[in-house]
């Protein structure tokens, strides 16, 4: 049989323009900017960033240059702003070399984890049936780990190094995001217009892509926002350890443990590190619980 | 007629129907929802029982039953949303899923209106891009389908200059539906099943589409399955009806022949149940109580015999096969001759002796 789709309408006449009403994303951006808290954790972030990118301009002093005679300087001796360290190295060098490491010990396993767990959980959510419960139990089983003992497991067992460090945190939030994933496109799938979309004949990969993936996309990516915080904590919580990024390297999580023996003497250098992984985590919670908001209304 | 008559996919003539659904069987089971593979294999639940009718091509063909009936199953099944467990679709002379007839073929000139406007339209998409997606995904050119989609806007009453760039909740309750029709006969359907379609819209908004459901057939030369609880819209719109209860059709017959003289018990008191404005017409038969029997264990023998008025002891024990009565049939031991059934006067006769 083939028919052809008629035209009832001249399509050689020009398209008269229909008004275009704001779409989700310019609304979402729109209520996003007028949230001052929000706004706070982006400029907040902004300013890690910066930090983070132009590190070499803005540090003070060598951070690597140790000296035996200025160990724990306190905050505010001249010539070093908030300090020295055990080794008598630049805090305020270290703290600015050090978010390049800690923004990316951070940002980069939920990066990955939201594009492996996504998917994982797309395909499952809109599966459905013994597929669906295949890929979810065994997500299960990760799942039932509490997060920092597996992340601390897996590190373990690969070894030191920042490489081992982020594929440990990242396998720790692929069942979290996969989860997350697997539930709003349950629920996506089961509406009509997915139903209206199978009956014109679509493909699964395209219904997925046109009709599921706008709708699924926001939620799970306001989900994994919130894991930044959690990511550079574990991080941090790995380098502490030893596990994570090694010495001589400045990062915020390895600059506490290393600081760590100076609490005694000076609690308020050995607190810096700490104040800077709490800000940064703050930061990009009230980023995202403001984007949750912007995205709830309809 | 006119515009069937020209149809060039029309292949049998008008005297074969078009949609002929043959024995078709769904039951739902009922599973573990985490594990689905660990089925219970005997508790189903028999949504659609061994259905068959014919929808005739140019017809509106009304659905009508108590919710849980299967009505919506069967909307499904006939859309192949859910595959039936038994059972076949025979479109105009071809089987749906044969080579003849492949589903992405049969798709196209069947579709689908939705009871819920909103749950049916992508929230993320302009209403013109949903109209036009059905057209892209069988190789129109996203220009062409995105003309022709504001073509059917503007038919269905939305001026797309002012309408087609809007987002789904921009738009009432009403406009929704009618952005629903459009997309539905994006595709230049042959059959159209409205699932509860008028249902959700208020009165004075339900009747505009009704009558724009009315004018689309004729300018399209459509034929309808009209799905719906509401006796009095189904009576306004329906050429002939299928009354379905607990899975299994009771009756079908010509619109005018049911509400003159409905044949089975359960269409009587349907119908009766219908509330009446006209003082002089006033319900006197009591209306069915009850909830419809749980269909995953239904009754033995007529499904119906548990709130049947007339039922008598031979309902229990043996099913009633189809009758035909007149111009419609019926599935009641009280038409099937010879089934035990003692018809009512005789019963009432005796009664009095």
């Amino acid at each position: 049989m083939t028919t052809t789709i008629t035209t009832t309408g001249d399509t050689a006449k020009p398209l008269a323009t229909p008004l275009r009403s704001r779409g989700h994303g310019a609304n979402v951006l729109r209520r996003l900017v007028r949230n001052p808290q929000a706004m706070l954790g982006a400029t907040v972030i902004l300013i890690l960033l910066i930090m983070a990118v132009a590190a070499p301009l803005l540090m003070p002093a060598d951070p690597f240059a140790a000296s035996m005679f200025n160990r724990l300087k306190p905050i505010g001796t001249p010539g070093y702003l908030l300090g020295t360290d055990e080794l008598g190295r630049d805090m305020l060098s270290r703290l600015i070399l050090g978010a390049r490491l800690s923004l990316f010990m951070g940002v980069t396993p939920v990066l990955l984890a939201f594009g492996i767990g996504g998917a994982i959980g797309i395909m499952a959510g809109y599966a459905g049936g013994v597929l669906n419960a295949l890929v979810m139990r065994t997500i299960d089983v990760l799942y039932a780990f509490p997060s920092v003992l597996l992340a601390i497991a897996l590190s373990g067992a690969l070894g030191t190094g920042i490489g081992n460090a982020l594929v440990s945190l990242t396998v720790v939030f692929i069942p979290q995001i996969a989860r997350i994933a697997e539930s709003v496109t349950t629920q996506v799938r089961r509406s009509d217009f997915v139903d209206a979309a199978r009956a014109s004949g679509a493909s699964a990969l395209t219904i997925v892509r046109v009709h599921v993936l706008g709708n699924v996309i926001g939620p799970i990516f306001v989900f994994s926002t919130s894991l930044i915080s959690v990511s550079m904590i574990l991080a941090s919580g790995l380098s502490f350890l030893g596990l994570g990024v090694t010495p001589p390297n400045p990062e915020w999580g390895l600059m506490l443990n290393t600081l760590r023996t100076a609490i005694y003497v000076q609690p308020w250098l050995a607190a810096l590190p700490g104040v800077f992984i709490f800000a940064t985590s703050i930061a990009f919670n009230v980023l995202s619980d403001g984007l949750r908001a912007a995205m709830e209304i309809k | 007629m006119a515009a069937l008559m020209t149809d060039d996919r029309d292949i049998g003539g008008p005297a074969q129907p078009l949609l002929s659904v043959k024995n078709v069987v769904r039951h739902f089971p009922l599973g573990n929802k985490g594990l689905p593979f660990l089925k219970d294999a005997r508790n189903v639940v028999r949504a659609v029982d061994n259905i068959s009718f014919d929808v005739l091509k140019g017809e509106t063909l009304g659905v009508v039953g108590e919710s849980g009936c299967g009505k919506s199953t069967m909307a499904r099944l006939m859309m192949q949303l859910l595959q039936q467990d038994s059972g076949e679709l025979i479109f105009d002379g071809e089987t749906v899923g044969s080579r003849a007839l492949p589903l992405r073929e049969f798709r196209r000139q069947v579709q689908m209106v939705f009871q819920d406007s909103f749950s049916s339209l992508n929230p993320r998409m302009t209403i013109e891009d949903s109209v036009a997606f059905g057209a892209t995904v069988h190789g129109v050119s996203p220009k062409d389908a995105i003309a022709r989609g504001r073509d059917l806007l503007a038919r269905v009453g939305l001026d797309p200059i002012r309408f087609a760039g809007r987002y789904p909740h921009e738009l009432s309750g009403g406009q929704r539906q009618r952005v629903n029709i459009a997309r539905a006969l994006a595709l230049g359907p042959r059959l159209v099943i409205l699932d509860e379609a008028v249902s959700a819209l208020d009165k004075s908004v339900e009747a505009q589409v009704l009558n724009l459901l009315a004018d689309l057939k004729a300018e399209f030369g459509l034929t309808y399955v009209f799905i719906s609880h509401d006796l009095n819209v189904v009576r306004y719109i329906s050429d002939r009806l299928v009354v379905m209860y607990l899975g299994e059709i009771v009756e079908i017959g010509t619109a005018e022949d049911v509400f003159a003289h409905a044949l089975h018990p359960y269409t009587r008191a349907l119908l009766n149940s219908m509330p009446s404005v006209d003082p002089t017409r006033r319900t006197s038969v009591a209306p069915l109580f009850g909830d419809p029997p749980n269909p995953i264990d239904p009754p033995s023998g007529c499904r119906f015999h548990t709130r049947c008025p007339q039922a008598q002891d031979v309902c229990s024990k043996r099913g009633p096969a189809v009758s035909t009565v007149g111009g419609g049939q019926v599935t009641c031991l009280e038409y099937e001759p010879d089934s035990g059934y003692v018809p009512i006067s005789i019963a009432a006769a005796q009664e009095l002796a």
